[in-house]
């Protein structure tokens, strides 16, 4: 379908400008300088009950305004993800927080808070606290929180550590497993716990005024924040305001709600007064949120040509401490599975979600998939090896094709780019060549390969949840328009190509939109939030419709000031133009009559809501060429390419950015990056120095490419393209070192230590 | 904002040596990349400082007629590695102090620092082992010489007194003349990071393709920067071919790695086994070895 310019156009970032020269506003830049500050102190036992918290000294400390502790806090159980609130008990977030908490259950759970003038006598008292703790077991893996006589970390919630399990299963696998004719493969994948590294800390301030709660904070959900803060507190949610500005990031860290309610609750104690609490870099690592280290028991029966008869596979996930987003992200993982390659026969999936404890997994970008495609795409070359096949063959008999129907969520693949990715990446990788080139003996100590890997990915949340947005345009004097939404801009370009759909729908000229970037919950509409790779499609959709009716609206004007029937009329760039082309009047004239006139003065705005019941697949794959240094346990990505089928792209060099922005959040992945705890359940590498997020030096040029297709249920044909990038690297490069080396390393990430035991264990070295 | 009490800024070397006597529990503060790290970590806070940042005789890079090349503690790793006399003498020591951290820790950052913290994995420490730099300790009751290879009494402690402060780093020209070097720092990045294992290696050729001297030094391997002195006996006399052929077993032979969570024994000695053999190599083509 063909699209109006403006769709498909690499216009330059609409904040690019403020954000270059440092006049963006982030939540530090808005902060009063004399606000009050505010610390937490943080549990030092992994599980155990507070009996008692002494403040006397740390009151004493010049400066300190206020302690609280947990023995202070309202007793309300609140959830804390940023999902689209249910209106069904049984499908609500768990409400397994309290803003401090008697019962510790991971070292860094928040056992007390300290307000105080600065952050000198704020860290000062905070070493004064005294906690006397009644240690209880821990249960720092897996494994240990399922033995059938561990406590449960949440009694409320359930009598076991299984925060929710789920099995899906279709065809006759036992008839699979009975067969002698089939190949059975059977491996563990391992992933890690990894972080997000946002460069901006989770920060708010929060004061009073008009007998409201006003929490200016970093977050990706700004609505989903009012309500979760007005739960924890026990406030009506309408007496709370949350307003977002420029954010420095947040990867789905900030998909959740974090300190905000504690630090609400803080102003609200001291009678209003503004409070600030940022939390450290190494609080961001122990006590916020982090990707779930998951463990896939994957079993495979294929025939001798490698067709997939049947699939039995196990995901444990380790949720960590408290809910935050319960099973949805297990969840997820498990039901990729069956997506991105179809059985012949027969499909079981079992997912379960454990808490642990340990720091607590929420969401991060891929939502669970990065974890599901590491094992689906180490297995298909784990199988392509033995059968003597190409990955790309093996992959083409068995992946999902054109057609497909999600048999659980009903979820279609309504447009379709996957076989031509994988023929693109082919292409610019040479991976003909060059997989025939490595796959002869190599000798010495350089070793190379080339390895591939393939994903699927929604588009946004329908129908697990609610899939909503609204969407305002506003007309100025001058005829340009204001766009107003609750869709959040968190560095991504958000605000970019939302503009660039308000210009396509309007029939505006895209320099005469100006987005409102800040998110104030009184006044911007209605909208979940950036989540979910979902905000170009169910926003966009919003922002469509929107811009339709105030085209609509506009020429109505013209239609009754100019005495024309409307429907000849449209909204031409700067003007409304009839059906030769012919200016009937310009915007500018149209809006100042429809402000001033005194005949008829009228202000045009257009607000609607988009209630959104479609979903559909992106799909993409990673090619790797590695060259790896055998006796130093290192890998050198020479080459990597993605190609993602986004459906049309908004605006390609934005897209191109997330891309790269995504490959070396996969890099870090796949090579380095990993949170390292101990057996009592401390964090050992929570600092940007020890936990090792790769720096420019450590990336090689990305290349990001696209195969171009038209969605029917985008609004302008688009699809789910934030998260993606991410998803495909880490197999990709663990599939080039398998070639490379012979070694199949399963579990994440693909660093030194591990290679190098792993090679002396092979005699390579 | 840190939490420290009070600072004492020394505009000259008596003036900071008094300072630290008048108060015994005055830590000393130059770049401040280790100090405000640890007081804003807590383990400092609340601390007094005397900072030596100030005082120009301690600051810089000098080569006397002598052929002695004297390093100004609060040099930073930047200046050390743009000076012209390092780069022309010493570049190895150059391109050591150029792994440390990121540039804007180059930019504060002091090689005084680095070596008298006492860290084994300070990327300059190895490299000044095995010039046998020859430190200069003033207090008030006057000046005291210490090769660097007896300032480490162990993990995190060199031998300075209280009052006492490192004001002169001094190579002498036999140490430096003739030799090729290399540093590798094998890190988990290749930017903004600590040191999982370094090895620093000077060497000299002799006649016929033979080693004339060796000096070998790792960091990490033990609790304080360490030279191989039997590895570097062991080569001595013999030819290039012959210690390239040898110098990863007698290495592992050698240094006690221990296990932490950051790495195993075992992959440190592997690590360093490989990388003292590509050190020897590097440093062996800079030196003009024949091959």
């Amino acid at each position: 379908m063909a699209y109006p310019d403006i769709i498909g156009k690499s216009v330059p970032r609409v904040d690019a400008r403020d954000k270059v020269t440092g006049a963006a506003k982030y939540t530090a830049d808005l902060c009063p300088a004399n606000a009050l500050v505010a610390r937490v102190l943080h549990s030092t036992v992994a599980h155990g009950l507070v009996r008692a918290v002494d403040i006397s000294e740390a009151e004493k400390v010049p400066g300190v305004e206020k302690i609280v502790t947990c023995f202070d806090v309202p007793d309300i159980g609140f959830p804390t993800a940023g999902h689209p609130w249910s209106t069904e008990i049984s499908h609500q977030d768990i409400g397994d927080r309290r803003l401090l908490n008697r019962h510790v259950r991971y070292i860094g759970d928040d056992v007390a808070a300290v307000v105080a003038v600065d952050e000198v006598a704020a860290a000062r008292a905070l070493r004064l606290i005294r906690v006397e703790y009644e240690e209880l077991p821990a249960y720092t893996d897996v494994s240990s929180a399922l033995a059938p006589d561990a406590l449960p970390l949440h009694e409320e919630v359930s009598d076991s550590n299984i925060v929710k399990q789920h099995i899906y299963e279709a065809g006759d696998l036992d008839a699979v497993r009975s067969r002698a004719d089939l190949r059975h493969f059977r491996h563990t994948y391992r992933t890690q716990p990894a972080q997000h590294c946002h460069i901006e800390s989770a920060t708010s301030f929060a004061w009073m005024e008009g007998g409201k709660i006003c929490v200016v904070c970093s977050t990706q959900i700004p609505h989903i924040m009012r309500r979760v803060i007005g739960q924890a507190l026990g406030l009506p949610w309408g007496s709370i305001r949350v307003i977002k500005p420029y954010i420095g990031g947040g990867f789905g860290n900030k998909q959740d709600v974090l300190y905000e309610p504690l630090n609400a609750y803080l102003s609200y104690i001291m009678g209003g007064a503004c409070v600030r609490l940022e939390i450290s870099r190494e609080e961001v690592f122990t006590s916020t949120r982090q990707r779930h280290a998951e463990e896939l028991d994957y079993q495979a029966w294929v025939d001798d040509k490698g067709r997939l008869m049947g699939r039995d596979v196990l995901v444990l996930a380790q949720n960590g401490a408290y809910a935050s987003h319960g099973h949805a992200i297990c969840a997820n993982s498990s039901t990729v599975l069956r997506d991105i390659y179809n059985d012949e026969l027969a499909t079981r999936t079992e997912a379960k979600t454990v808490y642990t404890n340990t720091g607590t997994a929420g969401a991060m970008r891929g939502y669970g998939i990065p974890q599901a495609c590491f094992a689906a795409e180490c297995m298909m070359d784990d199988i392509a090896l033995e059968l003597g096949m190409d990955p790309i063959e093996i992959r083409k008999l068995n992946m999902m094709r054109p057609g497909f129907v999600d048999p659980g969520t009903g979820i279609a693949c309504n447009s379709y780019g996957l076989a031509d990715c994988i023929e693109k990446g082919r292409e610019l990788s040479r991976w003909d060549e060059k997989r025939a080139r490595y796959a002869k003996p190599q000798s010495g100590n350089i070793r190379r390969g080339i390895g591939m890997g393939i994903f699927t990915y929604k588009t946004g949340v329908y129908p697990i949840s609610l899939e909503t947005a609204s969407a305002r345009l506003v007309l100025n004097e001058d005829g340009t328009a204001q766009l107003q939404l609750g869709a959040t801009e968190i560095g991504q370009g958000g605000d970019t190509v939302f503009c660039q759909m308000a210009a396509a729908a309007s029939g505006l000229d895209f320099e005469r939109i100006h987005i409102v970037s800040f998110q104030d919950t009184d006044t911007a509409p209605f909208d979940t939030g950036a989540y979910a790779s979902r905000q170009t499609y169910v926003t966009g959709k919003a922002i469509k419709k929107c811009g339709e009716l105030f085209r609509q609206k506009l020429t109505e004007r013209a239609a009754a000031r100019f005495h024309r029937p409307a429907e000849e009329l449209t909204v031409a760039g700067d003007r409304i133009a009839d059906r030769s082309g012919a200016t009937v009047v310009t915007l500018a004239d149209l809006a100042e009559d429809a402000f001033y006139a005194l005949d008829g003065s009228e202000h045009i705005t257009a607000e609607v809501t988009s209630h959104c019941t479609d979903n559909t697949f992106a799909f993409g794959c990673c090619f790797a060429e590695v060259e790896v240094d055998l006796a130093l346990g290192r890998v050198k990505v020479l080459d990597l390419i993605n190609v993602h089928d986004s459906g049309t792209l908004i605006n390609p060099a934005l897209a191109a950015a997330q891309v790269e922005g995504g490959m070396s959040m996969g890099l870090g992945y796949a090579l380095s990056e990993e949170m390292l705890y101990n057996g009592e359940g401390r964090l050992l590498n929570g600092t940007l120095l020890d936990y090792k997020l790769p720096t420019a030096l450590d990336v090689p040029d990305l290349k990001a490419e696209f195969v171009v297709t038209d969605d029917p249920t985008g609004p302008f044909g688009n699809k789910a393209l934030g998260e993606p990038p991410a998803i495909p690297v880490a197999p990709a490069i663990r599939n080039a070192v398998l070639q490379a080396t012979g070694v199949a390393f399963n579990e994440l990430p693909l660093e030194p230590k591990r290679l190098v035991a792993a090679f002396s264990e092979r005699g390579l070295i | 904002m840190f939490d420290f009490e009070n600072i004492v800024l020394a505009a000259s070397v008596e003036e900071a040596v008094a300072a630290l006597s008048a108060n015994e529990k005055a830590i000393v503060i130059s770049g401040g990349t280790d100090v405000l790290i640890k007081i804003r970590e807590g383990k400092l806070a609340g601390c007094d400082l005397v900072s030596i940042h100030d005082i120009p005789e301690l600051h810089g890079v000098r080569l006397t007629e002598d052929g002695c090349i004297h390093i100004g503690p609060t040099t930073t790793f930047a200046e050390l590695t743009n000076s012209p006399v390092i780069m022309e003498r010493i570049p190895v020591l150059g391109r050591a102090a150029d792994t440390v951290g990121g540039p804007q820790i180059r930019a504060m950052g002091t090689v005084g620092g680095n070596i008298s913290n006492g860290v084994t994995s300070a990327d300059t420490a190895t490299t000044l082992l095995n010039l046998e730099a020859e430190l200069t300790l003033t207090s008030p009751a006057g000046e005291r010489r210490v090769n660097v290879n007896d300032y480490y009494l162990g993990a995190g402690r060199v031998c300075l007194d209280h009052a006492e402060l490192l004001t002169d780093i001094c190579v002498k020209p036999e140490n430096y003349q003739g030799f090729g070097g290399c540093y590798i720092k094998y890190a988990m990045r290749n930017a903004m990071d600590i040191a999982t294992l370094g090895t620093s290696c000077l060497v000299k050729p002799g006649k016929g393709g033979v080693i004339d001297t060796l000096r070998l030094a790792f960091g990490v391997a033990a609790p304080v920067p360490m030279r191989a002195r039997n590895t570097e006996q062991a080569l001595t006399g013999k030819s290039y071919a012959e210690a390239l052929e040898e110098i990863a077993g007698l290495v592992r032979g050698e240094i006690t790695p221990r296990t932490s969570w950051r790495a195993s024994r075992e992959f440190r000695l592997q690590i360093a086994g490989e990388n003292a053999r590509r050190a020897l190599e590097a440093a062996w083509a800079e030196a003009g070895g024949e091959v």
